[in-house]
Protein backbone atom coordinates (compact mmCIF):
# COMPACT_ATOMS: atom_id res chain seq x y z
CA UNK A 1 0.00 0.00 0.00
CA UNK A 2 1.39 3.41 -0.95
CA UNK A 3 1.99 5.86 1.86
CA UNK A 4 -0.58 8.31 0.46
CA UNK A 5 -3.20 5.56 0.24
CA UNK A 6 -2.43 4.40 3.75
CA UNK A 7 -2.75 7.99 4.96
CA UNK A 8 -6.11 8.40 3.25
CA UNK A 9 -7.37 5.15 4.74
CA UNK A 10 -6.13 6.17 8.13
CA UNK A 11 -7.94 9.52 7.88
CA UNK A 12 -11.10 7.76 6.76
CA UNK A 13 -10.97 5.34 9.67
CA UNK A 14 -10.26 8.07 12.19
CA UNK A 15 -13.05 10.24 10.77
CA UNK A 16 -15.50 7.37 11.15
CA UNK A 17 -14.26 6.74 14.65
CA UNK A 18 -14.74 10.38 15.60
CA UNK A 19 -18.22 10.38 14.09
CA UNK A 20 -19.22 7.34 16.13
CA UNK A 21 -17.59 8.61 19.30
CA UNK A 22 -17.38 12.43 19.26
CA UNK A 23 -15.79 12.41 22.71
CA UNK A 24 -12.85 10.38 21.44
CA UNK A 25 -9.39 11.89 21.62
CA UNK A 26 -8.84 10.61 18.11
CA UNK A 27 -9.39 14.16 16.91
CA UNK A 28 -5.73 14.75 17.79
CA UNK A 29 -4.14 12.27 15.36
CA UNK A 30 -6.89 13.01 12.83
CA UNK A 31 -6.24 16.76 12.92
CA UNK A 32 -2.54 16.17 12.63
CA UNK A 33 -2.97 13.78 9.69
CA UNK A 34 -5.13 16.36 7.89
CA UNK A 35 -2.58 19.08 8.62
CA UNK A 36 0.20 16.96 7.22
CA UNK A 37 -1.80 16.42 4.06
CA UNK A 38 -2.24 20.17 3.74
CA UNK A 39 -5.99 19.99 4.38
CA UNK A 40 -5.74 22.91 6.72
CA UNK A 41 -9.39 23.91 6.68
CA UNK A 42 -10.46 20.42 7.67
CA UNK A 43 -7.65 20.20 10.21
CA UNK A 44 -8.75 23.48 11.75
CA UNK A 45 -12.35 22.30 12.05
CA UNK A 46 -11.25 19.11 13.74
CA UNK A 47 -8.93 20.99 16.10
CA UNK A 48 -11.58 23.55 17.02
CA UNK A 49 -14.21 20.87 17.63
CA UNK A 50 -11.74 19.06 19.84
CA UNK A 51 -10.91 22.24 21.69
CA UNK A 52 -14.60 22.88 22.22
CA UNK A 53 -14.88 19.54 23.95
CA UNK A 54 -11.50 19.57 25.68
CA UNK A 55 -10.63 23.24 26.33
CA UNK A 56 -8.11 22.21 28.97
CA UNK A 57 -6.19 19.83 26.76
CA UNK A 58 -2.71 21.18 26.06
CA UNK A 59 -2.44 18.76 23.15
CA UNK A 60 -5.56 20.23 21.57
CA UNK A 61 -4.14 23.76 21.82
CA UNK A 62 -0.86 22.47 20.40
CA UNK A 63 -2.66 20.93 17.44
CA UNK A 64 -4.59 24.12 16.75
CA UNK A 65 -1.39 26.15 17.05
CA UNK A 66 0.33 24.00 14.44
CA UNK A 67 -2.57 24.43 12.07
CA UNK A 68 -2.49 28.20 12.63
CA UNK A 69 1.27 28.16 12.09
CA UNK A 70 0.80 26.43 8.75
CA UNK A 71 -1.75 29.08 7.81
CA UNK A 72 0.75 31.80 8.61
CA UNK A 73 -1.27 33.08 11.58
CA UNK A 74 1.74 33.14 13.82
CA UNK A 75 0.43 35.49 16.49
CA UNK A 76 -2.61 33.30 17.03
CA UNK A 77 -0.37 30.23 16.99
CA UNK A 78 1.76 31.85 19.67
CA UNK A 79 -1.32 32.44 21.81
CA UNK A 80 -2.39 28.82 21.52
CA UNK A 81 1.03 27.51 22.47
CA UNK A 82 1.10 29.96 25.33
CA UNK A 83 -2.19 28.53 26.58
CA UNK A 84 -0.81 25.01 26.18
CA UNK A 85 2.16 25.91 28.34
CA UNK A 86 -0.06 27.42 31.00
CA UNK A 87 -2.06 24.21 31.08
CA UNK A 88 0.98 21.97 30.91
CA UNK A 89 4.24 23.79 31.63
CA UNK A 90 6.37 20.93 30.31
CA UNK A 91 4.47 20.50 27.05
CA UNK A 92 7.19 19.74 24.54
CA UNK A 93 5.24 20.65 21.43
CA UNK A 94 4.41 24.05 22.83
CA UNK A 95 8.00 24.73 23.87
CA UNK A 96 9.14 23.76 20.42
CA UNK A 97 6.53 25.87 18.66
CA UNK A 98 7.06 28.96 20.78
CA UNK A 99 10.81 28.51 20.49
CA UNK A 100 10.57 28.65 16.71
CA UNK A 101 8.33 31.68 16.81
CA UNK A 102 10.74 33.56 19.07
CA UNK A 103 13.51 32.55 16.72
CA UNK A 104 11.65 33.94 13.73
CA UNK A 105 10.99 37.11 15.68
CA UNK A 106 14.68 37.41 16.43
CA UNK A 107 14.23 36.99 20.18
CA UNK A 108 17.07 34.54 20.43
CA UNK A 109 17.43 34.32 24.19
CA UNK A 110 13.79 33.41 24.64
CA UNK A 111 13.98 31.01 21.69
CA UNK A 112 16.99 29.37 23.27
CA UNK A 113 15.21 28.74 26.57
CA UNK A 114 12.22 27.08 24.93
CA UNK A 115 14.18 25.08 22.39
CA UNK A 116 16.61 23.86 25.01
CA UNK A 117 13.66 22.54 26.99
CA UNK A 118 12.24 20.86 23.90
CA UNK A 119 15.59 19.46 22.77
CA UNK A 120 16.34 18.13 26.24
CA UNK A 121 13.10 16.20 26.26
CA UNK A 122 13.48 15.09 22.65
CA UNK A 123 17.11 14.13 22.17
CA UNK A 124 16.28 12.20 19.00
CA UNK A 125 14.21 14.92 17.37
CA UNK A 126 16.20 16.30 14.45
CA UNK A 127 13.89 19.32 14.12
CA UNK A 128 14.35 20.44 17.70
CA UNK A 129 18.08 19.73 17.70
CA UNK A 130 18.63 21.54 14.40
CA UNK A 131 16.62 24.54 15.52
CA UNK A 132 18.52 24.70 18.77
CA UNK A 133 21.81 24.54 16.89
CA UNK A 134 20.66 27.39 14.62
CA UNK A 135 19.71 29.54 17.57
CA UNK A 136 23.08 28.93 19.16
CA UNK A 137 24.84 29.79 15.90
CA UNK A 138 22.78 32.95 15.58
CA UNK A 139 23.56 33.92 19.17
CA UNK A 140 27.25 33.36 18.50
CA UNK A 141 27.07 35.52 15.36
CA UNK A 142 25.19 38.20 17.24
CA UNK A 143 27.79 38.19 19.95
CA UNK A 144 30.49 38.58 17.31
CA UNK A 145 28.79 41.12 15.07
CA UNK A 146 26.15 42.88 17.13
CA UNK A 147 22.39 42.37 17.24
CA UNK A 148 20.06 41.62 14.36
CA UNK A 149 20.81 38.02 13.53
CA UNK A 150 18.17 35.36 13.89
CA UNK A 151 15.71 36.21 11.17
CA UNK A 152 17.19 33.84 8.65
CA UNK A 153 14.53 31.20 8.93
CA UNK A 154 12.03 31.59 6.12
CA UNK A 155 8.39 30.49 6.12
CA UNK A 156 9.07 27.15 4.49
CA UNK A 157 11.72 26.27 7.01
CA UNK A 158 9.36 27.28 9.79
CA UNK A 159 6.65 25.06 8.41
CA UNK A 160 9.09 22.16 8.40
CA UNK A 161 10.13 22.86 11.92
CA UNK A 162 6.56 23.13 13.12
CA UNK A 163 6.22 19.41 12.67
CA UNK A 164 4.58 17.85 15.67
CA UNK A 165 6.40 16.47 18.61
CA UNK A 166 7.90 13.41 16.99
CA UNK A 167 6.49 10.02 17.57
CA UNK A 168 9.31 7.80 18.66
CA UNK A 169 10.99 5.94 15.89
CA UNK A 170 9.56 2.43 16.32
CA UNK A 171 12.72 0.76 15.21
CA UNK A 172 14.64 2.59 17.90
CA UNK A 173 12.14 2.29 20.70
CA UNK A 174 11.66 -1.46 20.64
CA UNK A 175 14.73 -2.40 18.65
CA UNK A 176 15.72 -6.02 19.19
CA UNK A 177 12.39 -7.05 20.71
CA UNK A 178 9.96 -9.52 19.19
CA UNK A 179 7.66 -7.60 16.85
CA UNK A 180 9.55 -4.35 17.26
CA UNK A 181 7.89 -2.73 14.25
CA UNK A 182 4.50 -4.42 14.32
CA UNK A 183 2.57 -5.63 17.31
CA UNK A 184 4.04 -3.43 20.01
CA UNK A 185 2.48 -0.09 20.83
CA UNK A 186 3.30 2.46 23.48
CA UNK A 187 0.66 5.10 24.10
CA UNK A 188 -0.25 7.70 26.66
CA UNK A 189 -3.40 7.77 28.77
CA UNK A 190 -5.10 9.98 26.18
CA UNK A 191 -4.72 7.30 23.55
CA UNK A 192 -1.95 9.00 21.62
CA UNK A 193 0.73 6.76 20.21
CA UNK A 194 4.18 7.43 21.57
CA UNK A 195 5.96 4.67 19.74
CA UNK A 196 5.71 1.27 18.12
CA UNK A 197 3.47 0.12 15.33
CA UNK A 198 0.57 -2.16 14.55
CA UNK A 199 -0.95 -3.44 11.35
CA UNK A 200 -4.12 -5.44 10.89
CA UNK A 201 -4.04 -8.93 9.36
CA UNK A 202 -4.93 -7.18 6.08
CA UNK A 203 -1.81 -5.04 6.31
CA UNK A 204 -3.53 -1.77 7.20
CA UNK A 205 -1.82 0.55 9.64
CA UNK A 206 -4.13 0.55 12.65
CA UNK A 207 -1.72 1.84 15.29
CA UNK A 208 -3.32 5.23 15.84
CA UNK A 209 -6.88 3.95 15.74
CA UNK A 210 -6.16 1.19 18.22
CA UNK A 211 -4.30 3.63 20.45
CA UNK A 212 -7.29 5.95 20.47
CA UNK A 213 -9.59 3.10 21.50
CA UNK A 214 -7.33 2.40 24.45
CA UNK A 215 -7.54 5.94 25.84
CA UNK A 216 -8.38 5.66 29.50
CA UNK A 217 -8.27 1.87 29.63
CA UNK A 218 -5.52 1.99 32.22
CA UNK A 219 -7.65 4.11 34.54
CA UNK A 220 -10.63 1.85 33.96
CA UNK A 221 -8.61 -1.27 34.79
CA UNK A 222 -7.24 0.50 37.83
CA UNK A 223 -10.70 1.51 39.07
CA UNK A 224 -12.04 -2.00 38.57
CA UNK A 225 -9.16 -3.60 40.48
CA UNK A 226 -9.38 -1.11 43.34
CA UNK A 227 -13.12 -1.38 43.63
CA UNK A 228 -12.73 -5.11 44.09
CA UNK A 229 -9.98 -4.64 46.63
CA UNK A 230 -7.50 -6.34 44.34
CA UNK A 231 -4.77 -3.71 44.60
CA UNK A 232 -3.05 -2.31 41.54
CA UNK A 233 -3.70 -3.82 38.14
CA UNK A 234 -0.75 -5.59 36.56
CA UNK A 235 -1.91 -6.73 33.13
CA UNK A 236 -4.96 -6.94 30.95
CA UNK A 237 -5.24 -9.71 28.38
CA UNK A 238 -7.87 -10.37 25.74
CA UNK A 239 -8.06 -13.59 23.76
CA UNK A 240 -9.67 -13.40 20.38
CA UNK A 241 -10.12 -16.28 17.91
CA UNK A 242 -7.53 -14.69 15.65
CA UNK A 243 -5.21 -12.85 17.97
CA UNK A 244 -4.30 -11.96 21.52
CA UNK A 245 -3.98 -8.51 23.07
CA UNK A 246 -1.89 -7.99 26.17
CA UNK A 247 -1.61 -4.63 27.94
CA UNK A 248 0.60 -3.48 30.79
CA UNK A 249 1.37 -0.02 32.17
CA UNK A 250 5.11 0.71 32.04
CA UNK A 251 4.37 3.93 33.95
CA UNK A 252 1.16 5.42 35.38
CA UNK A 253 0.96 7.72 32.34
CA UNK A 254 1.51 5.12 29.63
CA UNK A 255 0.14 1.86 28.33
CA UNK A 256 1.97 -0.77 26.36
CA UNK A 257 -0.02 -3.02 24.07
CA UNK A 258 1.25 -6.26 22.64
CA UNK A 259 -0.69 -7.96 19.84
CA UNK A 260 0.15 -11.46 18.67
CA UNK A 261 -1.43 -14.21 16.68
CA UNK A 262 -3.71 -16.64 18.48
CA UNK A 263 -1.10 -19.41 18.58
CA UNK A 264 1.19 -17.47 20.90
CA UNK A 265 0.39 -18.42 24.51
CA UNK A 266 -0.71 -15.63 26.82
CA UNK A 267 2.08 -16.55 29.22
CA UNK A 268 4.61 -15.86 26.50
CA UNK A 269 2.97 -12.50 25.86
CA UNK A 270 3.42 -11.64 29.52
CA UNK A 271 7.14 -12.26 29.30
CA UNK A 272 7.54 -10.19 26.12
CA UNK A 273 5.34 -7.42 27.53
CA UNK A 274 7.37 -7.20 30.73
CA UNK A 275 10.56 -6.94 28.72
CA UNK A 276 9.09 -4.31 26.39
CA UNK A 277 7.76 -2.35 29.36
CA UNK A 278 11.28 -2.18 30.77
CA UNK A 279 12.56 -0.88 27.44
CA UNK A 280 9.73 1.67 27.32
CA UNK A 281 10.45 2.88 30.85
CA UNK A 282 14.11 3.39 30.00
CA UNK A 283 13.14 5.25 26.85
CA UNK A 284 10.65 7.46 28.70
CA UNK A 285 13.23 8.17 31.36
CA UNK A 286 15.63 9.26 28.64
CA UNK A 287 13.09 11.81 27.40
CA UNK A 288 12.89 13.49 30.79
CA UNK B 1 -33.08 -17.56 38.43
CA UNK B 2 -32.24 -21.11 39.52
CA UNK B 3 -30.54 -21.64 36.15
CA UNK B 4 -28.39 -18.59 36.74
CA UNK B 5 -27.40 -19.81 40.19
CA UNK B 6 -26.52 -23.26 38.89
CA UNK B 7 -24.44 -21.81 36.10
CA UNK B 8 -22.53 -19.53 38.44
CA UNK B 9 -22.01 -22.26 41.02
CA UNK B 10 -20.05 -24.30 38.50
CA UNK B 11 -17.64 -21.37 38.30
CA UNK B 12 -17.41 -20.56 41.99
CA UNK B 13 -16.49 -24.17 42.72
CA UNK B 14 -13.17 -23.66 40.92
CA UNK B 15 -10.20 -23.21 43.24
CA UNK B 16 -9.46 -19.57 43.91
CA UNK B 17 -12.75 -18.16 42.62
CA UNK B 18 -14.29 -15.80 45.17
CA UNK B 19 -17.39 -14.91 43.28
CA UNK B 20 -19.07 -14.85 39.92
CA UNK B 21 -21.73 -12.79 38.23
CA UNK B 22 -23.64 -12.36 35.04
CA UNK B 23 -23.63 -8.86 33.65
CA UNK B 24 -25.62 -7.33 30.85
CA UNK B 25 -23.01 -6.21 28.32
CA UNK B 26 -25.09 -3.47 26.81
CA UNK B 27 -26.00 -1.62 30.01
CA UNK B 28 -23.55 -2.98 32.59
CA UNK B 29 -26.23 -4.13 35.01
CA UNK B 30 -25.98 -7.17 37.25
CA UNK B 31 -28.19 -10.03 36.05
CA UNK B 32 -27.18 -12.54 38.71
CA UNK B 33 -24.38 -12.98 41.20
CA UNK B 34 -23.00 -15.68 43.43
CA UNK B 35 -20.73 -15.62 46.49
CA UNK B 36 -19.88 -11.96 46.10
CA UNK B 37 -19.59 -11.30 49.86
CA UNK B 38 -18.15 -7.91 50.65
CA UNK B 39 -18.16 -6.80 47.04
CA UNK B 40 -20.59 -4.25 45.65
CA UNK B 41 -21.54 -5.92 42.40
CA UNK B 42 -23.21 -2.89 40.84
CA UNK B 43 -20.15 -0.74 40.09
CA UNK B 44 -18.05 -3.81 39.38
CA UNK B 45 -20.56 -4.92 36.75
CA UNK B 46 -20.61 -1.48 35.15
CA UNK B 47 -16.84 -1.20 34.99
CA UNK B 48 -16.29 -4.75 33.80
CA UNK B 49 -18.85 -4.34 31.04
CA UNK B 50 -17.26 -1.06 30.04
CA UNK B 51 -13.82 -2.65 29.95
CA UNK B 52 -15.12 -5.57 27.90
CA UNK B 53 -16.79 -3.18 25.47
CA UNK B 54 -13.63 -1.18 25.09
CA UNK B 55 -11.58 -4.31 24.43
CA UNK B 56 -14.10 -5.47 21.87
CA UNK B 57 -13.81 -2.18 20.01
CA UNK B 58 -10.02 -2.33 20.29
CA UNK B 59 -9.72 -5.85 18.87
CA UNK B 60 -12.07 -4.92 16.06
CA UNK B 61 -10.01 -1.82 15.31
CA UNK B 62 -6.97 -4.09 15.20
CA UNK B 63 -8.71 -6.16 12.53
CA UNK B 64 -9.40 -9.07 14.88
CA UNK B 65 -12.62 -10.69 15.99
CA UNK B 66 -14.06 -9.75 19.41
CA UNK B 67 -12.45 -11.23 22.52
CA UNK B 68 -13.67 -14.55 23.85
CA UNK B 69 -11.81 -14.29 27.14
CA UNK B 70 -10.57 -11.33 29.18
CA UNK B 71 -8.14 -11.52 32.07
CA UNK B 72 -7.39 -8.56 34.34
CA UNK B 73 -4.56 -9.42 36.72
CA UNK B 74 -3.97 -7.31 39.83
CA UNK B 75 -1.60 -7.53 42.77
CA UNK B 76 -4.00 -9.37 45.07
CA UNK B 77 -6.50 -10.90 42.72
CA UNK B 78 -7.88 -11.47 39.29
CA UNK B 79 -10.95 -10.63 37.23
CA UNK B 80 -11.94 -12.95 34.40
CA UNK B 81 -14.66 -12.23 31.86
CA UNK B 82 -16.21 -14.16 28.99
CA UNK B 83 -18.75 -12.54 26.67
CA UNK B 84 -21.62 -14.79 25.71
CA UNK B 85 -23.69 -14.74 22.55
CA UNK B 86 -26.77 -13.37 24.30
CA UNK B 87 -25.37 -9.97 25.34
CA UNK B 88 -24.20 -11.27 28.68
CA UNK B 89 -20.81 -11.20 30.28
CA UNK B 90 -19.79 -14.03 32.57
CA UNK B 91 -17.50 -12.54 35.22
CA UNK B 92 -15.41 -14.29 37.86
CA UNK B 93 -13.39 -12.68 40.61
CA UNK B 94 -10.56 -14.69 42.07
CA UNK B 95 -7.54 -14.86 44.29
CA UNK B 96 -4.05 -14.47 42.83
CA UNK B 97 -3.64 -18.27 42.90
CA UNK B 98 -6.88 -18.89 41.02
CA UNK B 99 -6.81 -21.78 38.59
CA UNK B 100 -7.27 -19.56 35.55
CA UNK B 101 -7.34 -22.41 33.06
CA UNK B 102 -10.13 -24.26 34.82
CA UNK B 103 -12.12 -21.11 35.56
CA UNK B 104 -11.82 -20.14 31.91
CA UNK B 105 -13.16 -23.52 30.80
CA UNK B 106 -16.15 -23.30 33.15
CA UNK B 107 -16.89 -19.74 32.08
CA UNK B 108 -16.67 -20.60 28.39
CA UNK B 109 -18.95 -23.56 29.06
CA UNK B 110 -21.52 -21.31 30.72
CA UNK B 111 -21.27 -18.73 27.95
CA UNK B 112 -21.57 -21.27 25.14
CA UNK B 113 -24.39 -23.18 26.78
CA UNK B 114 -26.39 -20.02 27.07
CA UNK B 115 -28.22 -19.00 30.17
Amino acid sequence: MRFADAMTDSIRVMTAQLASDPASMIFLPLGEALRRRGQLEAAEKVALAGLGRYPESADAHDLYARVLGDRGQLELAFDEWDIALRLEPDHVGAHKGIGFLYFVAGELDRALAHLETAARQLPDDDGAQTALARVKEALARRAAAGNGAGREMDGAALADQLAPVPIADPSRLFLGLEGAGDGLLLLDTRGLRLGGGLTSPDGDDVADTVSAHLAGVSQEASRTARLLGLGEWISLAAESPDGHLFAVAPTPETLLLLVREQGVPLGRLGVVADHAAGVARAWLEGLR
Amino acid sequence: MQEFATALDSITRVHGVRGAMLVSLSDGLVVAESSMDGVDGVPVAALTASLAGRLRRTTEAAGRRPPTFIHLRATTGTVLAVPSHDDLLVVAIGAPDINVGLARLEMLHVAERGI
